[in-house]
């Protein structure tokens, strides 16, 4: 039992109680960050705020959300962007957020790989932080089925059929997971409590376990340099903060957080007034018809990359590849066999051709995965999915080779 | 050491703009078929030749059996039977030729009198050698220059309409789309506005009635006309536009006809579907330009601050 003594503040109420002293320094001026990063280590800050506009906008649409096929559609379109006051801001700001969280995502991963900031007893972060990605996207998909339009039936019709598993014929199992034979009101009511519930608080665990896993290994720096933390945060504590090689997550690194956050809202507020269309797509303003399939159906852009290496191939294969493209991210700090941690460019010709060849090959999957499958676009897409399977299965050979720098 | 950072955002805004423009113009490019609009000019109809005279075009609409299926409200014409039996009667009710002068365009009107079925645009579906009639008859002449008759008629049609400058945006609708179109989030239906009723049976009614005409409306197009209260987010204005002009650009053989707006009623139209599908755009405006200005003094905050913290650790 420990002892506990009278308060002589309501901080030292608290202290007694809560440690939060102890808990100030070990999460804020305590938490040691190295200064040799750059602006693209804010987006984990940025991703923070993003979700706190996600869930705080969605707090607010939830309350007149109606999710049944007959009122969903209306809910949304009418009731919230014609009815509720600031409806339509609320809407904007969760349908573009829900968009620009996967660039930032993706700005995150790929900076994650460039600095090889996944290994070294990293590897942790980088695993949890893919299934914090394959929440968010079960979130996205999840949250795309609720305004019940054309491309949230017919998108939510098209995944769910993936689950048949293509020759298996498992099509018990996609009438399990949509709880009809068709997208209906069941099918709507499970993927509304998905979007409002389970899936936001698997997120949350998993932001958790993301930063705990942090923690320990700390933050990598531009050159993989191994910092002494001890040391260096001694240094700084003593008075030279100038020459020790780190500082303060808060305030130090997060004024410089709280910079790129307010240029990244910039942009963002820039994109919910001005130019909303990429992230609400026009067919979705169509209310959901089982007996009219749209001309073109494809996914949200974030999602186009993997569908593009699931379509140019039959049933089976695609499918199988699509699982590949789906789990080979996570594998990654196991995939690298390199001795080396610095940035992409410094670990010599093969590692920095795979790094910008997969940038590239991303973006050219992502850009034919929503153009129709016709002509040169399919021989392209055919090519680039290939391209994709074949880098990874060489990945561990050509890091094997790698000398160290 | 060097300042990278300019290099990195380059490299990010680089990457993340080659994408936005793959995914988002290029695409669209390659998926939409682009059609031109032709500014509302009828091109493929005659040109009006002959001077109309309103009086002479009283006449004329009076005798020539115009009122046996139009109403002409604003020269006391009731209409001769209710719109759910003359949507039984001719698959859709008959037009009231009230504000025909301002929202259609003169050659269109003209053309129409004359030869319903190719100023429509639907010689597919009503070929008279096939004995596929048009519901509306042709005017066939008065025994005088029949160009001239008609251009009277459309002389007196343009001078009992409401001004320019008075045309609503649901006037325009009304007449341009609303027989064939619903708009429920403007309560608008086929029959007209469905008004607040005290007693819900009597609101009952009015929606039988609805469905009356929708079935009548549905054998006569083939499939029941879109509600078009969400079209201005799912189509666009110039799709809409462009598609009205001439619907066979887009849906080649569809039993749609070409309306006939003039560029006026047009913009009009599009204006009362973005009342209804885009109800708060200025709203969205206004507080843009404010959410805007806060953010960059915001920015500009932390910026200012990250300096004054970094000083000392250098």
């Amino acid at each position: 039992m420990a002892h506990f003594t009278k308060a002589t503040s309501v901080k030292d109420w608290l202290n007694q109680r809560l440690a939060i002293e102890k808990v100030e320094k070990v999460m804020m001026s305590e938490y040691w960050i190295p200064k040799n990063i750059n602006f693209l280590w804010a987006m984990g800050m940025v991703l923070v705020i993003t979700f706190a506009l996600l869930v705080v906008s969605g707090i607010f649409l939830l309350m007149y959300y109606v999710p049944t096929t007959a009122e969903a559609f209306n809910s949304v379109n009418y009731t919230i962007m014609r009815e509720v006051d600031f409806g339509w801001l609320w809407r904007h700001v969760h349908g573009v957020a829900a968009s620009v969280v996967f660039l930032v995502i993706y700005i995150h991963m790929f900076t994650g790989i460039y600095y090889g900031s996944y290994k070294n007893g990293r590897e942790l972060i980088w695993i949890s932080g893919m299934l914090l990605f394959v929440a968010f996207s079960a979130e996205a998909f999840s949250g795309y089925m609720l305004p019940w339009g054309q491309m949230s039936y017919w998108a939510g019709m098209v995944i769910t059929n993936l689950f048949s598993g293509g020759s298996l014929h498992a099509d018990g199992f996609v009438e399990w997971i949509r709880g009809d034979y068709v997208p209906a009101q069941a099918f709507l009511g499970r993927f509304f409590m998905l979007h409002v519930l389970l899936i936001p608080l698997a997120i949350m665990g998993l932001i958790g376990l993301h930063f705990g896993a942090l923690r320990i290994p700390h933050v990598n720096n531009q050159d993989g340099e191994e910092i002494d933390f001890d040391i260096e945060a001694k240094k700084y504590l003593d008075g030279d903060k100038a020459g020790s090689k780190v500082m303060r997550f808060a305030n130090d690194f997060m004024s410089k957080d709280m910079m790129v956050v307010g240029i990244f809202l910039i942009f963002f507020f820039y994109l919910v007034f001005y130019n909303y269309g990429f992230a609400m797509d026009p067919v979705n303003f169509d209310p959901a018809d089982g007996l009219k399939t749209p001309t073109h159906i494809y996914p949200e852009w974030y999602f186009l990359w993997s569908y593009e290496i699931l379509r140019p191939f039959n049933i089976d294969l695609g499918l199988v590849l699509f699982a590949f493209a789906q789990v080979i991210f996570v594998l990654l700090p196991f995939l690298d066999r390199s001795p080396n941690s610095c940035a992409a460019n410094r670990r010599g010709p093969l590692f920095a051709g795979w790094f910008w060849l997969m940038l590239m090959n991303m973006i050219v999957l992502t850009s034919m995965g929503k153009l129709p499958p016709e002509g040169i676009f399919s021989t392209i897409g055919l090519v680039s999915a290939i391209l994709f399977v074949v880098m990874w299965l060489a990945l561990p050979f050509i890091t094997k080779m790698e000398k160290k720098v | 050491m060097k300042n990278k950072e300019p290099l990195i955002l380059a490299v990010v805004v680089f990457f993340t703009l080659v994408t936005y423009y793959l995914v988002e113009p290029f695409a669209h490019h390659q998926m939409h078929k682009h059609v031109e609009s032709e500014g509302f000019v009828y091109a493929d109809l005659p040109a009006l030749t002959k001077t109309g005279n309103a009086a002479a075009g009283k006449d004329l609409v009076a005798n020539a059996g115009c009122a046996g299926c139009h109403s002409i409200k604003v020269a006391g014409m009731p209409a001769p039977m209710d719109a759910v039996t003359a949507a039984q009667s001719y698959g859709v009710n008959p037009p009231d030729l009230s504000n025909a002068g301002a929202v259609f365009d003169a050659k269109f009107l003209a053309d129409l009198i004359k030869n319903p079925a190719h100023a429509l645009n639907v010689e597919h579906k009503f070929d008279a050698a096939k004995g596929q009639m048009h519901p509306m008859v042709p005017f066939y002449g008065m025994g005088g220059d029949i160009d001239q008759e008609i251009a009277d008629m459309v002389a007196y049609l343009q001078s009992i309409a409401v001004n320019k400058e008075d045309m609503t945006p649901k006037i325009a609708f009304e007449n341009a789309c609303g027989r064939c179109h619903a708009v429920g989030y403007e309560k608008w239906t086929q029959i007209g506005e469905k008004p607040k009723f005290k007693h819900e049976k009597d609101g009952l009614a009015f929606d039988i009635k609805v469905m009356e005409y929708q079935d009548s409306l549905t054998k006569y197009m083939g499939k029941l006309p879109p509600d078009l209260s969400m079209y201005i987010r799912s189509r666009n204005e110039h799709y809409i536009k462009t598609f009205m002009e001439n619907p066979q650009n887009y849906l080649k053989g569809t039993a749609m006809p070409r309306v006939g707006v003039n560029a006026e009623a047009a913009d009009k139209v599009i204006e009362y579907l973005e009342d209804s599908g885009d109800a708060k755009r200025h709203e969205r405006e206004h507080i843009g330009k404010n959410v805007m200005i806060y953010i960059v003094i915001f920015a500009i905050f932390a910026l200012l601050w990250k300096k004054q913290v970094w000083k000392d650790l250098h």
